[in-house]
């Protein structure tokens, strides 16, 4: 017998490889925002180092934020054409649909990042990491893709069509712009700046910033890791108590 | 309890301050075909979430394959089929690969999962369009295919709620007859419908929900007989015979453009006799003959006080 997981994981792989604009969308978007920020307005921006520098860390979270957008929408569509009701009256692994989901959004994300990555260098990234370091930004990426993948689907659940499904995630979008990802956080107005220096985004990208520049804060680090935990772990608690009480 | 393949006492479900079930009780025996009938919003497809594990209900007790379905869930679904409302078919996948996802989802795997999808595609006669994905299919191929999904896992209790909503009237013919070949299997059926002939001619037994509330059962015949109106039907071929067969049959009542009368009678061969005599005596001759018993129509009307509105034809 195979894990239903697995077997759930593969049915998102055929769904991408039969509708590869999802993954295109989560690679190419991100990238367009890279040209924009650094190529086109980053010489206006003084941050007080290469903006290349400076914005890849942001551009990283804002394409896992961008990436998982479309999770949220296949969860949903899921539920309201009754494919969901389909396996939880099988007996199937319970959620075994949902952790499917959220892994093929996890591997869609690190495709995203490594194509980000790769056009940040074509445009002059210089990060000062180690090997250790390295490791550093992929644990947060993929932590980061779990803590918005569960978010994700459970908003995906909870919405009524797919077409609420897709704003309910636009949130998570901006939030990235109303943190230190495009410019610092002592730059904006009073009011936006407190905002921007305490949620959960700022303190992630700061950790990123860190391990890319070779000299993570343990406090980032600490905090950012809390916040991904929290909210990997509210997100799954919140899907799983709405997949067991939708029918 | 061996015998009863689902057994529900007491139901109640309600939403909010809405009643959808209001005390449901009912018994369908192994291998038999059960039918619920009733019009949308009776509560027929509440019904089905409760006794398939996908709601749970506020009152009283339903046991499904011998498994109670709040304490033995994982026991119930292991023993039962559902083919909801609306197909639940993978669009993005082929016919082929939905039938798989269900042989790898399957615990209990009996022998071949490639022959298993084979013999499927083939008695559903969806082999043309196997490997094409299921987005392409017609409304009576995905209804197909939604059922072949249904019996992968070979269960011996299939829920169908509202299996031929939607579709022509020969796509429903070959559903019929696709539910009819699980029958003879030994399945046990448990089908909800809007249509009064389907469950006339699907159903051993017939339970009638109207608002939450099963306000008959029995077999299509008992049901029938339970409303007064068995008639028969004279048919002429000029207005001035109706006109005529009209006056000597005074309780009758005229159907002006089949140019017919239905006179009320017990179909009894006395009865027809003396009928027959009394338009011989006015050397009255009708086209046609016909005895009618209600048909279930009918009987909804008589049951409820409402028509099905949706069923009527």
């Amino acid at each position: 017998m195979k894990s239903h997981s697995m077997v759930m994981l593969r049915r998102n792989f055929k769904h991408i490889a039969r509708n590869p604009t999802t993954v295109f969308n989560a690679v190419l978007m991100p990238v367009v925002m890279m040209f924009m920020f650094v190529y086109v307005f980053g010489d206006a921006f003084s941050v007080g180092a290469d903006y290349v520098d400076y914005a890849t860390p942001g551009l990283m979270l804002l394409a896992v934020a961008y990436g998982v957008g479309s999770v949220a929408v296949s969860v949903n569509s899921d539920m309201t054409k009754g494919i969901i009701n389909r396996f939880k009256v099988m007996d199937v692994s319970r959620g075994a649909v949902l952790t499917g989901h959220v892994i093929a959004s996890v591997l869609t994300n690190l495709v995203a990042i490594a194509a980000l990555v790769g056009v940040a260098f074509l445009l002059g990234f210089g990060p000062s990491a180690g090997f250790l370091d390295w490791l550093g930004v992929l644990g947060v990426v993929v932590l980061l893709g779990f803590a918005l993948g569960w978010l994700t689907v459970a908003l995906g659940l909870a919405a009524k069509s797919p077409e609420t499904a897709g704003i309910a995630s636009v949130p998570l979008v901006m939030l990235p712009f109303f943190s230190s990802a495009i410019v610092p956080a002592e730059a904006m107005g009073p009011g936006i700046r407190e905002f921007a220096e305490y949620q959960p985004f700022t303190p992630i990208i700061e950790t990123l910033r860190g391990f890319l520049g070779g000299a993570p804060e343990g406090i980032d680090v600490i905090v950012a890791a809390g916040w991904c935990v929290g909210m990997a772990l509210a997100g799954y608690l919140w899907a799983r108590s709405t997949f067991s009480k939708r029918a | 309890m061996t015998s009863s393949a689902i057994a529900v006492s007491g139901l109640r479900k309600t939403f909010g301050d809405k009643t959808v079930l209001d005390g449901i009780d009912l018994d369908v025996p192994s291998g038999t075909v059960f039918s619920l009938l009733g019009p949308n919003g009776a509560g027929k497809t509440t019904t089905v979430n409760v006794l398939t594990t996908l709601m749970k209900a506020d009152a009283g007790t339903v046991r499904v394959a011998g498994h109670d379905v709040e304490n033995e869930a994982r026991a119930v679904r292991a023993a039962i089929g559902v083919t909801g409302q609306f197909a639940a078919v993978d669009e993005l996948l082929t016919g082929r690969e939905n039938l798989q996802l269900m042989v790898d989802l399957n615990r209990r795997p009996s022998g071949d999962g490639q022959r298993v999808v084979t013999d499927l595609l083939e008695r559903f006669d969806l082999m043309e369009s196997a490997q094409k994905p299921a987005s392409t299919y017609s409304g009576g191929m995905r209804r197909k295919l939604d059922l072949a999904m249904t019996l992968v896992g070979d269960p011996r209790i299939i829920f169908l709620d509202e299996p031929t909503t939607g579709l022509d009237p020969r796509s429903r013919r070959t559903m019929w007859s696709i539910i009819r070949d699980l029958v003879a299997d030994g399945v046990t059926i448990f089908l909800t419908t809007q249509y009064l002939e389907e469950a006339d001619q699907l159903a051993d037994r017939i339970a009638v929900l109207d608002q939450g509330r099963l306000v008959a059962q029995g077999t299509s015949d008992e049901l029938k007989r339970q409303v007064p109106g068995t008639h028969v039907r004279l048919r002429f071929t000029t207005v001035a015979e109706l006109d005529a067969a009209a006056r000597v049959l005074p309780d009758s009542t005229r159907d002006e453009e089949a140019l017919a009368l239905r006179v009320p009678s017990d179909a009894g061969t006395t009865s027809l006799r003396a009928l027959l005599d009394r338009l011989d005596e006015y050397s009255i001759s009708a086209e046609e003959l016909s005895v009618h018993t209600p048909d279930l129509d009918d009987v909804f009307l008589a049951l409820t006080g409402h028509t099905t509105e949706v069923a009527a034809k």
